[in-house]
C-alpha cells in the first residue's frame, strides 16, 4: 500500500538513544492512549468496517475470474454476459469508492490524534516546574513531541488498516477456498505456516535494520553538522584530512550495514515468491489431473492460483505491522511517563479553590504585590545531592536592591531561584508581604517578578511582539514608553524595520546588547514589583555598557530587586552586598564597607572586579 | 547536463556491479514473465485440448505430441518447472538486490566523502562568509534526497521499464490486439501520476515547513522556559503553539484529501483496466478468438504493467527534486579549494618578520596598512588594540588562512607564500577566542590532530592549559563528552581545553587570540607561567585585553587602524606619553580607589 510511503519516514528522526522496543505488552499504557482516540472513536470503527469490504472485495475479484471462465469461456456463451460486467465495473466503482474514503479516515486520524495529543502534551510542559526542566534535556522532550506522537498516529491510522485489512483478507480468502473445494484449499494453505513464520523472522530484522540505517545516517548527519561549524578550527589545527578520515569511517560503517540489511530483505521476497509458486504448482499438478477429467471446472482451477499468489500480501503486511507494535508501543510509553510526570512546584489544592488553577487564575482576587521578602530558617537541596543552603535566613525590604556575589556553585543562583519559586524550599519557608509564598498562586508571584537572563532570551518574531511577550493588549505607547525608559528606543529605531524588525531564531539577528535592551523592556512593561536579574559576562561595547548601567537604574527604581552582579557599577549601586560562600552569606554591607573588611570580598574585588574594569579601561582609551 | 555529469561521476567505479544488477534485472523480469506462459501453457495444452502449433521444422524433430502426453501422466512437472523458474527468479532478483545495494551505496559514500573532504579544504574565507544553516541542510537533506535517488529510486525505475519491455514483448507475440486492449488506461495513469506529483512537491514542502515551524516554537518555548514561566505566560504560549500544531494538521489534512482523490481515482482506472482485460478476453474466448491460457496470462500481466507503471510515475515525480538537490550541491562544489599541499617545507624555528605588510578584505578597505616588526626565535610578543583594529587578521595571516596583498612576511628566512599551507599550519598553533569543541570525549578533544597520543601527554597539556582540576571533577574524568551528550562546558573551561589541545603539539610558534578572555587573570598568569616551563624556546604572540598580560611580554605591539603605533617593552612604553600610558594609568587607578575605601 503505497499511499503510505511518504508518512513512514517522517517518523524516524531520533534524537537520542534509547531504547525503542517495547518489551511486553501494557495494558496500561493502551488504555492511556484510548483517552486519545476516543474522540475518533466513530472513524477508527467506521475505517475497520471499511477494511473487512475493502478485503471482501479483494478476495472477490479471482472469484469474478472463476465465474467469467466457468459460465462464459468455457461454455462458449455469452448469456448475462454484460449483467456481469456491469457487476464487475460496480465492484471496482465501489473499491475505488472505498480507497478513497479510507484514506480520508485514516489521515484525519494520523493527524487529528497527535494534534489533541500534542496540544495536551504542551499543555502539561507548561504546568511542570523548573527543576524538571533542569533534569530534561530539550531534545528529548521535542522528539517525544515529535517522532513519537507522529508514531503513535501513523499506528493508530495506518497501521490499523494493515493490521485489519490482512487479518480479513486471510480468513475471507480462507473461507472462500473451504467453501469451494477443500482439497485444493488444503494445498494452498500448507504453505502458510512457513510464509508466516519467514515472514515475522525476516520482517522483524528487516525493520530493525531500516532503524539502524537510519541511525548510522543521522550519525553522518551529525558528522556533517561538525564538519561545517567547525570547519575554522579545523584549518587552524590543520586537520582536514584527519576529520575526513574519520568521516571516512562513519560512512564506511553505513555502506557495509547497508548493504548486510540489503542483503536480508533480497533473501526474503525470493523465499516469499517460492512458497507461493509451490502452492500454484501444487494446485495445477491436482488441477491438471482433475480439469482434464471435468472433476475440477478451470475457473476454480485459475481461483485457487490467484489465491496462492495472493496470499503473499497480507501476511507480509501482517508480519510488518507486529514489529512495527513493538516500536509504537516503547514510543506510548515515554509520551505516557510524561504525561504522568508528577509536577514538583503546583498550586495546593487550597489556593486553586481560592484563585482559580495556574492557567485560569482569577486575577481580581489577588494581593497586592509590595516585595517584602524574608527566608526562614531555608534548608535547600537539589533532588538526590548535599544540601546547597542551609539554615539560610534573609530579610529584604520593599524596594531594596541586593546583589550577589560570588564564585560559581556558591549558591546564588539557588536563591535567586527560591526567591522566584522556581524551587521551593526543602525546609524552611519563604514569605513575601508577610505570608509563606506557598499559600499564595504560581501564576500571581510570576506576574509579578521581572526577570532578565544572563543571557538574554528572545523568541522569533518582531522587536515589538518580544517588548510585548506574552500581553496580547498593549499598545504601541505603552511598548515605545517601556522601550525609552531603557534606552531602547532609539538602535530601534536605527533598525531596518523599527519595531516591526523580525530578531530572528532566538533573536540571533540582533547583538547581545541589543538583546539585553529588550529584554529589559520586557521586564519593564510588565511592570513588576520585584527584579530578578542575572547579570550578563560576556563584554559589550562600552556605549552599550553604558545605556545597559542606565536603563538598569531606572529598571530597578523602587522594586525590591535580587541581582547575581559581575559588574562593579552594578555593585557599586546596590543597597546591599551578600558575598555567598557554601551556601552561607560570609558578608555583607555596602561596598565600601565591605572593601574596610578587606576580607572575601576585598581579595574578590582586587582580583577578578578589577580585571573587568581593565578592559573597560583598556577600551575607552583605545577609542579615544 | 553538468548535473547528469556530476550523477555519472558518483556512478563511475561502480560500473561493473550496476552493469552486473541491470543484467540481474533483465534475467529475473524475464524468469518473471514466463510464470504466467506456464500455467497458460499448462491450462491450454495440457489440460485443454489444443494442439501445439511449432515451426514445421522443429515439429519434425520433436514429437509434441508423446511430451505432452508424458506432462499429463506426470503432472509433477509443472510443478517441478514452476519451482525451477522462480528459484532462478529468485536467484536474479537476490543479486540484483545485493548488486544494486553494493552499487549504490559505495556511490553515496564517494559522493558524500567528495562533498565532505571538499568543505575541508575550501578556504577559511569561504566558512567565515558562508550561512552554516543553509550549507548544512545541502549536505544532510539534499545529499539524503540524490542517495535515496541513486540507490532505491532509480535501480527501481530501471526494473519497471524493463519489466515493462519484457511483458510487453510477450503479450505482444502472443496477441497484438489483446495487448493494445490490455494498456488502453496505462498511459493516462502515467501522466496523471507524474504531473500530480510534480505539482504536489510544492505541497509537501509546505507541509514539511507547517512541521518545521510547529518544532520550532516547540523549542523556543522548552528552551526559554523560565521567561515564559516569570512572564506568567503559559497561556500565551499555548494558543501560539496551538495555532502551529493546528496549521500542521490542517495541511497535512489538506493534503490526505488531495491524496484520497489521487489515488482512489488512478485506482478506479488501474482496477477498470484490469477488469477490461478479462471482460475483453472472456468475450474473445467465447468468440474463439483468443484461449482460456491466454486471458489467464494476461489478466497477470496487466497487473505487472499496471501498478509498477503508477508507481514510475509517482518515482518521475520525486525524481524532480532529485535534480534541484543535485544542483545544490554542485554549487558547493563550484568553489574552488585552497592549494593545500604544494609549496615548500623547510624546518619552523620561529623567527616571524613582517616587512611593510598590506591586506584587504575587500577592494579599498586596507585592514593591514604597511605592518613591519620582527620577532625573535623564542621571544613572547603581545599585542594589543581596540575592536576591528586589525589584530586577528594580523594572525591569521600567518597561518595562510588569507594571504597579503602587499608586502613580505618571512619565516625563518623564508617567504611565507612559498610555505605548504599544511606545514605552516602543522607548525603554528592557535587558540580563538571562541574555540570549537567537538562532540567527543576530552580526551579526544585534547588529543586531536596528533594521531595516537599516550595518557602522560594528554595530563600534561591539561595540566599547563590549568584545566586539569575542573576535567577531574566531572563524572567521567576526561572521557566526559563533550556537548549536547556530555556536559555543558563555561567559555573559561573551553578556553582551556583548546589550550591544552593546542599545546600538546609543542609547536614552534604559538598564538592566543585573545582567547584568555573568560579566564579569570590569576589563572591567566599560571598558564603563561606553565607555558614558559613546558618550553623555553616557543615564539608565543598574545593578543589581549589585560596589562598584567602585557606587561610580562618581551615586546608589545600597539595595533591601530591597521598600523603599529607605538612597539616596544612595558618599561619602556610607560616613559612615553601614548595610548599604552594612557590604558596602563586608567587600569591603575582602580588601585586608588581600593586605598580611598580601605585607607
Amino acid at each position: 500500500m503505497m499511499w503510505k510511503k511518504r508518512q513512514a519516514e517522517r517518523c524516524e528522526i531520533v534524537y537520542f538513544e534509547e531504547a525503542e522496543y517495547g518489551k511486553r505488552f501494557d495494558i496500561n499504557v493502551v488504555k492511556k492512549l484510548a483517552i486519545f482516540a476516543k474522540p475518533y472513536k466513530k472513524t477508527i470503527i467506521m475505517l475497520m468496517v471499511q477494511m473487512l469490504f475493502l478485503a471482501l472485495v479483494d478476495a472477490l475479484f479471482p472469484k469474478l475470474s472463476e465465474y467469467a471462465i466457468d459460465h462464459f469461456a468455457v461454455k462458449k456463451s455469452l448469456e448475462g454476459f454484460w449483467a456481469f460486467c456491469l457487476v464487475a465495473v460496480g465492484l471496482v466503482v465501489i473499491q475505488a469508492a472505498n480507497v478513497w474514503l479510507m484514506i480520508r479516515n485514516a489521515g484525519t486520524i494520523e493527524y487529528g490524534i497527535p494534534y489533541d495529543m500534542r496540544k495536551g502534551v504542551f499543555k502539561k510542559l507548561q504546568e511542570l516546574s523548573i527543576s524538571y526542566y533542569d533534569r530534561t534535556p530539550v531534545g528529548w522532550l521535542v522528539s517525544r513531541m515529535t517522532s513519537d506522537i507522529n508514531r503513535i498516529g501513523i499506528t493508530l491510522s495506518w497501521h490499523v488498516v494493515d493490521f485489519f485489512w490482512s487479518i480479513f483478507l486471510v480468513i475471507i480468502m480462507t473461507v472462500f477456498m473451504l467453501i469451494t473445494d477443500v482439497g485444493y484449499a488444503l494445498m494452498v494453505l500448507c504453505v502458510v505456516p512457513a510464509l508466516v513464520i519467514i515472514s515475522m523472522v525476516f520482517q522483524k530484522k528487516i525493520l530493525f535494520n531500516y532503524r539502524k540505517v537510519r541511525k548510522y545516517n543521522s550519525q553522518i548527519t551529525a558528522a556533517f553538522n561538525e564538519g561545517i561549524t567547525g570547519a575554522k578550527t579545523i584549518k587552524t589545527l590543520g586537520i582536514e584530512d584527519d576529520m575526513l578520515a574519520e568521516f571516512e569511517k562513519t560512512t564506511r560503517q553505513m555502506r557495509d550495514f547497508s548493504v548486510r540489511a540489503a542483503t536480508v530483505s533480497s533473501i526474503y521476497t525470493p523465499l516469499i515468491i517460492l512458497l507461493g509458486s509451490i502452492a500454484t504448482g501444487l494446485v495445477l499438478w491436482k488441477g491438471g489431473f482433475e480439469v482434464s477429467r471435468n472433476i475440477t471446472s478451470y475457473g476454480t482451477l485459475v481461483l485457487f492460483i490467484s489465491y496462492a499468489v495472493q496470499f503473499f500480501e497480507p501476511v507480509k503486511s501482517f508480519a510488518r505491522v507486529f514489529t512495527e507494535l513493538q516500536y509504537t508501543q516503547a514510543a506510548a510509553e515515554r509520551v505516557v511517563t510524561l504525561l504522568e510526570t508528577e509536577n514538583e512546584i503546583a498550586d495546593s489544592r487550597e489556593v486553586v479553590a481560592r484563585y482559580g488553577n495556574m492557567l485560569e487564575s482569577d486575577k481580581s482576587e489577588w494581593p497586592k504585590f509590595h516585595g517584602h521578602i524574608v527566608f526562614r530558617n531555608v534548608t535547600f537541596r537539589y533532588k538526590d545531592g548535599e544540601n546547597v543552603l542551609e539554615n539560610f535566613n534573609l530579610e529584604v525590604r520593599p524596594g531594596e536592591k541586593i546583589a550577589l556575589v560570588g564564585e560559581t556553585g556558591s549558591g546564588k543562583t539557588t536563591i535567586v531561584n527560591l526567591a522566584c519559586r522556581f524551587y521551593e524550599p526543602t525546609e524552611g519557608s519563604i514569605l513575601i508581604d508577610g505570608v509563606d509564598y506557598r499559600e499564595r498562586p504560581l501564576l500571581w508571584l510570576y506576574s509579578n517578578i521581572g526577570y532578565v537572563l544572563q543571557e538574554p532570551y528572545l523568541f522569533s518574531g518582531t522587536v515589538k511582539e518580544n517588548i510585548a511577550y506574552g500581553r496580547k493588549e498593549t499598545t504601541m505607547e505603552d511598548i515605545v514608553r517601556a522601550a525609552k525608559i531603557v534606552n531602547a528606543h532609539d538602535f530601534i529605531m536605527r533598525l531596518e524595520k523599527g519595531y516591526d524588525t523580525q530578531v530572528g531564531e532566538r533573536g540571533s539577528r540582533l547583538s547581545t546588547g541589543q538583546k539585553q535592551l529588550i529584554s529589559f523592556a520586557r521586564a519593564i512593561l510588565s511592570d513588576p514589583g520585584m527584579f530578578v536579574l542575572d547579570e550578563a559576562t560576556s563584554s559589550v561595547d562600552t556605549e552599550t555598557e553604558h545605556l545597559i548601567q542606565d536603563a538598569l537604574n531606572r529598571a530597578l527604581e523602587g522594586r525590591t530587586s535580587f541581582i547575581i552582579a559581575h559588574r562593579l557599577s552594578t555593585i557599586r549601586s546596590a543597597d546591599r552586598i551578600l558575598v555567598i560562600d557554601k551556601g552561607r552569606i560570609i558578608e555583607e554591607g555596602t561596598h565600601k564597607e565591605l572593601l574596610k573588611k578587606k576580607g572575601y570580598y576585598y581579595r574578590l574585588y582586587t582580583n577578578q572586579l578589577m580585571e573587568e574594569h581593565r578592559q573597560e579601561a583598556f577600551e575607552k582609551a583605545g577609542s579615544r | 547536463m553538468r548535473k547528469l555529469k556530476l550523477l555519472r561521476e558518483y556512478l563511475r567505479g561502480s560500473g561493473m556491479t550496476y552493469l552486473l544488477s541491470m543484467l540481474s534485472v533483465l534475467l529475473m523480469t524475464v524468469f518473471s514473465s514466463m510464470v504466467p506462459l506456464v500455467i497458460a501453457f499448462t491450462v491450454d495444452y495440457v489440460i485443454g485440448d489444443k494442439p501445439v502449433e511449432l515451426p514445421a521444422a522443429l515439429a519434425s524433430r520433436i514429437d509434441v505430441a508423446s511430451g505432452i502426453s508424458t506432462i499429463r501422466n506426470n503432472l509433477w512437472i509443472i510443478l517441478a518447472v514452476l519451482v525451477v523458474i522462480t528459484l532462478l527468479q529468485g536467484i536474479f532478483m537476490y543479486l540484483k538486490g545485493k548488486c544494486s545495494a553494493v552499487a549504490a551505496q559505495a556511490s553515496s559514500k564517494r559522493m558524500r566523502e567528495k562533498l565532505y573532504g571538499h568543505l575541508q579544504h575550501l578556504p577559511f574565507d569561504y566558512h567565515v562568509k558562508v550561512q552554516t544553516g543553509d550549507i548544512i541542510q545541502r549536505c544532510t537533506s539534499d545529499i539524503e534526497t540524490i542517495q535515496n535517488f541513486i540507490s532505491t529510486q532509480s535501480i527501481e525505475a530501471l526494473q519497471i521499464i524493463l519489466q515493462v519491455i519484457v511483458v510487453l514483448a510477450v503479450m505482444i507475440a502472443m496477441d497484438l490486439k489483446y495487448t493494445l486492449i490490455s494498456i488502453l488506461l496505462i498511459p493516462i495513469v502515467f501522466v496523471i501520476t507524474v504531473r500530480f506529483f510534480i505539482n504536489m512537491m510544492k505541497v509537501f514542502v509546505r507541509a514539511d515547513e507547517a512541521e518545521g515551524h510547529m518544532t520550532a516554537t516547540l523549542q523556543e518555548n522548552l528552551a526559554g522556559v523560565r521567561v515564559v514561566k516569570a512572564f506568567g505566560a503559559q497561556n500565551f504560549e499555548m494558543e501560539k503553539f496551538d495555532e502551529k500544531n493546528r496549521t500542521h494538521r490542517d495541511l497535512n489534512m489538506d493534503i490526505v484529501r488531495i491524496m484520497a482523490n489521487f489515488y482512489g481515482g488512478t485506482d478506479l482506472m488501474c482496477m477498470l483496466q484490469h477488469a477490461l482485460v478479462i471482460a475483453v478476453g472472456t468475450y474473445w474466448v467465447v468468440r474463439g478468438q483468443v484461449t482460456i491460457g491466454t486471458v489467464v496470462a494476461f489478466s497477470s500481466y496487466a497487473g505487472m504493467l499496471v501498478w509498477p507503471l503508477r508507481n514510475l510515475g509517482q518515482m518521475m515525480g520525486f525524481m524532480g527534486q532529485a535534480f534541484v538537490s543535485l544542483g545544490r550541491i554542485q554549487e558547493i562544489l563550484d568553489n574552488k579549494p585552497e592549494d593545500y599541499t604544494t609549496g615548500e617545507t623547510p624546518p619552523v624555528q620561529g623567527e616571524i618578520v613582517f616587512e611593510d605588510v598590506h591586506f584587504e578584505y575587500e577592494k579599498g578597505k586596507p585592514v593591514l596598512d604597511g605592518v613591519s616588526f620582527r620577532i625573535e626565535k623564542g621571544e613572547t610578543v603581545a599585542i594589543l588594540g581596540a575592536t576591528g583594529a586589525g589584530k586577528s587578521s594580523l594572525v591569521h595571516l600567518l597561518l595562510r588562512l588569507y594571504d597579503y596583498t602587499k608586502g613580505s612576511i618571512r619565516i625563518d628566512g623564508v617567504e611565507l607564500k612559498r610555505i605548504s599551507r599544511q606545514w605552516i599550519r602543522k607548525h603554528i598553533g592557535i587558540v580563538l577566542q571562541e574555540p570549537f569543541l567537538f562532540s567527543k570525549s576530552i580526551r579526544e578533544n585534547i588529543g586531536i590532530g596528533c594521531g595516537q597520543v599516550d595518557e602522560d601527554r594528554i595530563l600534561a597539556a591539561a595540566r599547563t592549559a590549568c584545566v586539569d582540576e575542573a576535567i577531574q571533577e566531572f563524572g567521567m574524568g576526561y572521557d566526559t563528552l563533550v556537548g549536547e551528550r556530555g556536559v555543558t562546558l563555561s567559555g573559561g573551561q573551553r578556553q582551556r581545553i583548546a589550550i591544552a589541545r593546542t599545546i600538546i603539539r609543542d609547536v614552534p610558534i604559538l598564538i592566543f587570540d585573545d582567547s584568555l578572555s573568560a579566564v579569570d587573570a590569576e589563572t591567566d598568569a599560571r598558564i603563561r607561567r606553565a607555558l614558559k616551563e613546558r618550553r623555553k624556546n616557543t615564539t608565543t604572540i598574545i593578543i589581549s585585553h589585560r596589562i598584567t598580560t602585557l606587561a610580562e611580554a618581551d615586546k608589545i605591539l600597539v595595533l591601530d587602524k591597521g598600523r603599529i603605533i607605538q612597539s616596544g617593552t612595558h618599561e619602556e612604553l610607560i616613559k612615553v606619553d601614548g595610548p599604552y600610558r594612557r590604558i596602563w594609568e586608567i587600569q591603575s587607578a582602580l588601585g586608588i580607589d581600593v586605598e580611598e575605601a580601605t585607607g
